[in-house]
């Protein structure tokens, strides 16, 4: 009677989950295909253009606020109620102003990630009646 | 002082202690590498939030700003604005993908991004390089703190500091700064709120004296001292400086990977903005209420002010347990803020420099960073001692200037153009680096000039970032052969969000 051999597991490669049927949009960007180049080209393009706008309204706003100062010089002496208004814009409008961009940003892209997961990620089942 | 130096003495004492023992519970609740390094990756926005605030606002928020205000008036407004709406630039351009990216560090991403190691070394010495340019006015506010509380010598603060952080640093453990400086952002705002209503409410019985009346005109006006177009251009040099540079921050994209994902990196980054919008609201009313109280303090641009206004406003008990409060948050400050540098510049030391064979020795990993830790803390600390004259925010400015010109245009096009190449980024970081670079240190060996060149010195970022992007978009164009082959991979990996299936 000979020792029996040592237990070897056994295991395979990891695979990719072969039971589930992946969606058109997702192998079409995996394969780098054209159709694939799209849908990547149109997501980046949608989510810049919303950066540049988020930016676009921060630089028009707050961004401006020094030339209007050296343009007229006399705001330097608007006052509302005790405070200057240049130490009530910058010292306390502003941040408000800042969470509310950021926060109809995060709005804007997340509603634009579930489109994109809605065209490239839905499974369609082949055997629909 | 008058109201003695207990309070100075107890406040830093508590802190000190408070921050280790809080960090050595955080390490007894760390069990695995990743705890170590990323915190699981499961730090909640919320906490995250709280994390990156205690970690961000530095000495130059907690004393810089409130002192410049009191002398210079609204332009100074433009630092805590600036700082704020960085936040606003980098959540809308680069939270989420710096996320997906999967990088740790800075250089992390320009290697994973751009397939080379040249740029990952490039990046690598400039880490170190602005790790130790924002570490520097650290220490000397650390200095400044105690010898405006309980009068010690300048380098007795700084030393005390750099052996708190290397003490919480080298046991390490991102989950347990997690802790910490989730705690001392809280710390810090309490510091600065509590005091302002006991102030506020003396102002108020003292018959409200009005704080503009006693300061020239241009303390009303948020343009650069000298007005007219240099003024102008002063200003908005800050502006890009400031609104870019917060994304190139070593210390702060290392927190963005403790987020499970690009979502939470996001939603943290919101909430970010809304803890630094809620502190940056309260330095004004020192610098404005030092106007009224403090007078003598105007001439000397100081960054004491916040330390010595409860003194000089309320006597007694109260007035000595306001300024141990604040002493406290100003301490929180360097600890918070010298603790995240030190961790981003000892990465990187002892990733590239100290983890190496040196003759026939090599450090194992732990060692190698404890090593680094001391080399990232002992530079700039001895560079403190002789450079003690230079406002603390002003300082901070300068790391601005040249993280906004290096680490923003490689991240902003790696991120949104496939076209980038190796050289091109290269080429873009020697230009902004050396042209920031020296524009710094012109400033910070020469006294005080004025006229052009020295507006544009003393601010380089309105020319140097543009000139970074420029040469980083014009000779990857000349190299476009040179596009890594993965770009386009990587770009599915930065932009599409987790829940689609993808190979990434």
């Amino acid at each position: 009677m000979s020792d029996p051999l040592p237990r070897v597991r056994v295991t395979g490669p990891p695979r990719r989950r072969a039971d589930v049927v992946r969606a058109a949009g997702a192998r079409e960007i995996d394969a780098e295909s054209a159709l694939g180049e799209v849908f990547m080209r149109s997501l980046l393009r949608e989510q810049l253009v919303l950066a540049l706008q988020v930016i676009a309204a921060l630089g028009l706003t707050v961004g401006l606020l020094p030339l209007a100062f050296h343009l007229v010089p006399s705001l330097g002496e608007v006052r509302v109620g005790p405070v200057p208004l240049a130490w009530l814009l910058l010292g306390v409008l502003t941040y408000p102003w800042l969470v509310l961009l950021g926060w109809l940003y995060i709005r804007r892209v997340e509603s634009n990630e579930r489109d994109f997961a809605d065209l490239v990620g839905t499974v369609v089942p082949e055997d629909l009646p | 002082m008058s109201t003695g130096i207990l309070p100075g003495v107890v406040a830093v004492v508590l802190v000190s202690v408070a921050t280790l023992a809080i960090g050595t519970f955080g390490l007894r609740i760390s069990r695995t590498t990743s705890d170590f390094l990323v915190a699981s990756r499961s730090v909640r926005p919320r906490l995250n939030a709280s994390a990156i605030g205690g970690e961000y606002l530095s000495a130059a928020s907690f004393l810089g700003v409130a002192g410049l205000l009191l002398t210079f008036g609204a332009e100074m407004l433009w630092y805590p604005v600036g700082w704020t709406a960085g936040y606003l630039v980098l959540l809308v351009l680069v939270a989420a993908p710096l996320r997906r990216s999967g990088a740790y560090t800075l250089p992390d991403f320009a290697e994973a991004r751009l397939g080379s190691r040249g740029v990952r070394k490039l990046c690598s010495v400039l880490v170190v390089a602005i790790g130790w340019l924002y570490l520097l006015p650290q220490f000397q506010g650390a200095g400044v703190t105690l010898r405006a509380t309980i009068g010690a010598p300048q380098w007795a603060g700084s030393l005390v500091v750099a052996l708190v952080v290397l003490a919480s640093v080298s046991p390490g453990g991102m989950r347990s700064i997690t802790f910490v400086q989730a705690f001392q952002y809280w710390l810090k705002l309490t510091a600065l709120l509590v005091p302002v209503f006991v102030l506020l409410a003396v102002w108020m019985a003292d018959g409200a004296a009005d704080p503009a009346s006693a300061a020239p005109a241009s303390w009303s006006i948020p343009l650069a001292t000298p007005g007219g177009g240099i003024g102008l251009y002063t200003t908005y040099s800050l502006v890009v400086a400031t609104f870019l540079g917060t994304m190139g921050l070593p210390h702060v994209v290392v927190r963005f990977y403790t987020n499970p994902d690009g979502r939470a990196a996001r939603r943290t980054t919101l909430a970010v903005l809304g803890l630094l919008g809620i502190f940056y609201v309260l330095p004004p009313v020192y610098g404005a209420l030092g106007r009224v109280y403090a007078p003598d303090l105007v001439a000397s641009g100081s960054d004491t002010l916040v330390l010595e206004l409860p003194s000089l406003m309320v006597g007694g008990v109260l007035g000595a347990v306001l300024t141990g409060l604040v002493t406290a948050g100003a301490f929180a400050a360097f600890l918070s803020t010298s603790s995240g540098l030190t961790i981003a510049v000892a990465g990187v030391l002892s990733q590239d420099v100290t983890g190496r064979r040196w003759g026939t020795r090599r450090l194992g990993g732990v060692a190698a960073f404890r090593v680094a830790a001391v080399i990232a803390v002992v530079v700039p600390l001895l560079m403190s001692l002789p450079a003690q004259d230079v406002a603390v925010a002003r300082t901070v400015g300068l790391a601005f200037a040249v993280t906004a010109s290096t680490f923003a245009p490689l991240l902003m096009l790696g991120i949104w153009w496939r076209g980038l190449t190796p050289t091109g980024a290269v080429a873009g970081l020697l230009v902004g680096g050396l042209g920031s670079g020296a524009a710094v240190a012109w400033t910070l060996g020469t006294s005080s000039s004025s006229g052009w060149t020295a507006a544009l010195l003393g601010q380089p970022a309105a020319w140097s970032v543009p000139a970074s992007f420029l040469t980083m978009v014009v000779v990857s164009r000349l190299t476009a052969a040179t596009v890594p082959a993965h770009a386009g991979r990587f770009m599915v990996r930065l932009h599409t969000p987790e829940a689609v299936d993808l190979q990434r």
